[in-house]
């Protein structure tokens, strides 16, 4: 994809100086023992809390991001791509630094939202109360989300609870039920590797759908060649740092020599 | 890097956001709007609480008969223990005692079961907050509703047993409505504050039911506060029936049963139910929602 470096790039995305870091309670020094937990609180009270593990996931991105790029991210794993992409959204607080985003940027995923003892058919509902969509849009879209999902080719399973589901029944309509919304700034964290092959090509349509209607895409994905289908434009994360940036093939290049591909 | 050298490369970050009118991503709204984000998202907060509900018991081979009987056997171990074992009725006649011992049961669960589902509200659903955008107090306030459903369950069980004991249905029946309604406010109240302190301190979930429990005792749910403090000092009496358990579990009770007139309650009891409701319901929102740009950290 050609990158037209005129002049009067909109910026949608920027990241300035941003550190991430998770707090895990119990994950401190050896033994996983009472005896073990109550000596860390005996012991805590020299300056940093006791007791308590710091990961620190993602140290000192800087990026911007402009109207109509599609963003690919790459590195190995928990190199922190989609606790970045958490930050991006506003779901994850940052520890220092900021990050700017003009909207709502959404993250492609409703799977917390959803419950295993629920009918597929209230869990559609449910899920897109959950995105935000009123009660009409949800009737509206109804037909399409199920049909998309294909989950009643092999029988009226959406009046099921989905916890009857295969795996990959639920992996399906769980992305029809994420990918029913369009957004201004949209982020997908490895959604295209779910269903069946025939599902695989439906979802990856529906993708660049979506990437026409929002502003910017971002794309988390372990798979060079889909990032290479999709993307203009690539950042490489290491250790939580951001290594390159810049055009899809020149860093894709790069990061297949050092993972030796 | 690919960037091309225009005027914007001289700003900083924060320059150039506030140049394209980029928000912090993530910040805490004003309280008005957050309020009104909140209204819009009314019909996820209701479905999202009568999902929990359906959830709950759809395993179960009785299915959602037991939304209905768990207060049944509930009830019933109570009357065991209480009524027939160790008989704390002391200056209760039997056909109130029982109806007294229910409604006190039922309506002191409404407040413990909300509490301990607020605890957990954040803390328990870190994969909800991480992975979508709503206002975080959606989540409390979803959980007190699923608890007000489970009390009007709840309620069949318990008109069925007032009736059972001689006190039929009347005109003062339809004060259980504002009781409940402010008792609602006063436990959405506690459970956003709750939810707040859990998400910090997800120890709280393993404290929560001994505080609970004393607070059950301390309550008269199964006697008669001012007849079991007789010879202690007047201002035990006092706290212990100006609490807000004890004040909602009066006005219930005064409200269904025949023989529970209003000498068993406080004075002004109307008024301090309202204060309560009030104060905590304002005290907790806001409290719950200072912290709202911080839920989700782990």
């Amino acid at each position: 994809m050609a990158d037209d470096n005129t002049a009067g790039r909109v910026p949608t995305v920027i990241a300035d100086d941003v550190h991430i870091v998770y707090r895990v309670n119990g994950g401190g020094g050896g033994k996983g023992s009472a005896t073990a937990a109550l000596s860390r609180i005996l012991r805590r009270g020299k300056g940093e809390e006791r007791g308590v593990r710091k990961v620190h996931a993602v140290r000192g991105v800087t990026f911007t991001a402009y109207r109509g790029e599609a963003i690919g991210l790459i590195g190995t794993n928990g190199s922190g791509k989609s606790t970045l992409l958490r930050a991006i959204a506003g779901l994850l607080p940052t520890e220092s630094g900021s990050v700017y985003t003009d909207g709502q940027p959404s993250l492609l995923g409703v799977n917390a939202a959803l419950m295993s003892d629920l009918t597929g058919e209230r869990n559609v509902v449910l899920g897109g109360l959950a995105m935000g969509m009123s009660r009409e849009e949800i009737r509206e879209r109804y037909d399409e989300i199920v049909e998309f999902s294909g989950i009643n080719e092999k029988g009226d399973f959406i009046t099921l609870p989905m916890r009857t589901y295969s795996s990959g029944m639920a992996a399906r309509l769980r992305f029809s039920i994420a990918a029913a919304k369009s957004h201004d700034v949209l982020m997908i964290d490895e959604a295209l590797a779910t269903g069946d092959r025939k599902f695989q090509i439906r979802s990856e349509a529906r993708i660049r759908e979506l990437r026409k209607e929002a502003g910017t895409v971002f794309l988390v994905s372990h798979s060079n060649k889909s990032i290479r289908d999709t993307c203009n434009r690539v950042l490489w994360l290491e250790k939580g740092e951001l290594l390159m940036d810049g055009p899809t093939d020149e860093v894709l290049k790069a990061y297949e020599r050092e993972t030796g591909k | 890097m690919s960037s091309p050298p225009s005027a914007d490369d001289a700003l900083s970050a924060a320059e150039l956001a506030a140049k394209y009118g980029l928000a912090v991503s993530g910040a805490r709204p004003g309280l008005r709007e957050y309020v009104s984000q909140l209204k819009g998202r009314r019909h996820f907060i209701l479905a999202f609480s009568r999902a929990k509900l359906t959830a709950q018991y759809s395993q179960a081979k009785l299915g959602q008969l037991w939304q209905v009987a768990t207060p049944l056997l509930n009830a019933a171990v109570y009357f065991v223990i209480f009524g027939l074992i160790l008989g704390t009725k002391k200056g209760i006649p039997q056909e109130v005692f029982i109806p007294f011992l229910v409604t006190g049961v039922f309506v002191f669960t409404f407040t413990q079961s909300s509490v301990m589902a607020g605890v957990r509200a954040i803390s328990g659903n870190l994969g909800l907050v991480r992975a979508l955008h709503f206002p975080r107090a959606s989540l409390p306030i979803s959980f007190s509703l699923q608890q007000l459903q489970q009390l009007l369950y709840s309620m069949i069980v318990l008109v069925a047993v007032t009736v059972g004991w001689g006190s039929y249905p009347r005109l003062s029946w339809l004060l259980v409505i504002p009781a409940l309604a402010l008792q609602f406010l006063f436990n959405t109240g506690l459970a956003l504050a709750m939810a707040r302190m859990g998400a910090k301190t997800p120890d709280l979930a393993q404290l929560m039911p001994f505080v609970m429990r004393t607070w059950m005792y301390a309550s008269g749910v199964m006697f008669s506060i001012p007849v079991m403090l007789e010879d202690k000092p007047a201002w035990i009496t006092d706290v212990l029936q100006y609490n807000p358990a004890a004040i909602y579990m009066d006005l219930v009770r005064f409200a269904l049963i025949d023989g529970y007139g209003s000498e068993n309650l406080p004075a002004h009891v109307w008024l301090v139910a309202l204060a309560w409701a009030v104060v905590v319901g304002l005290v907790g929102f806001v409290y719950f929602w200072k912290a709202e740009e911080r839920y989700g950290r782990g």
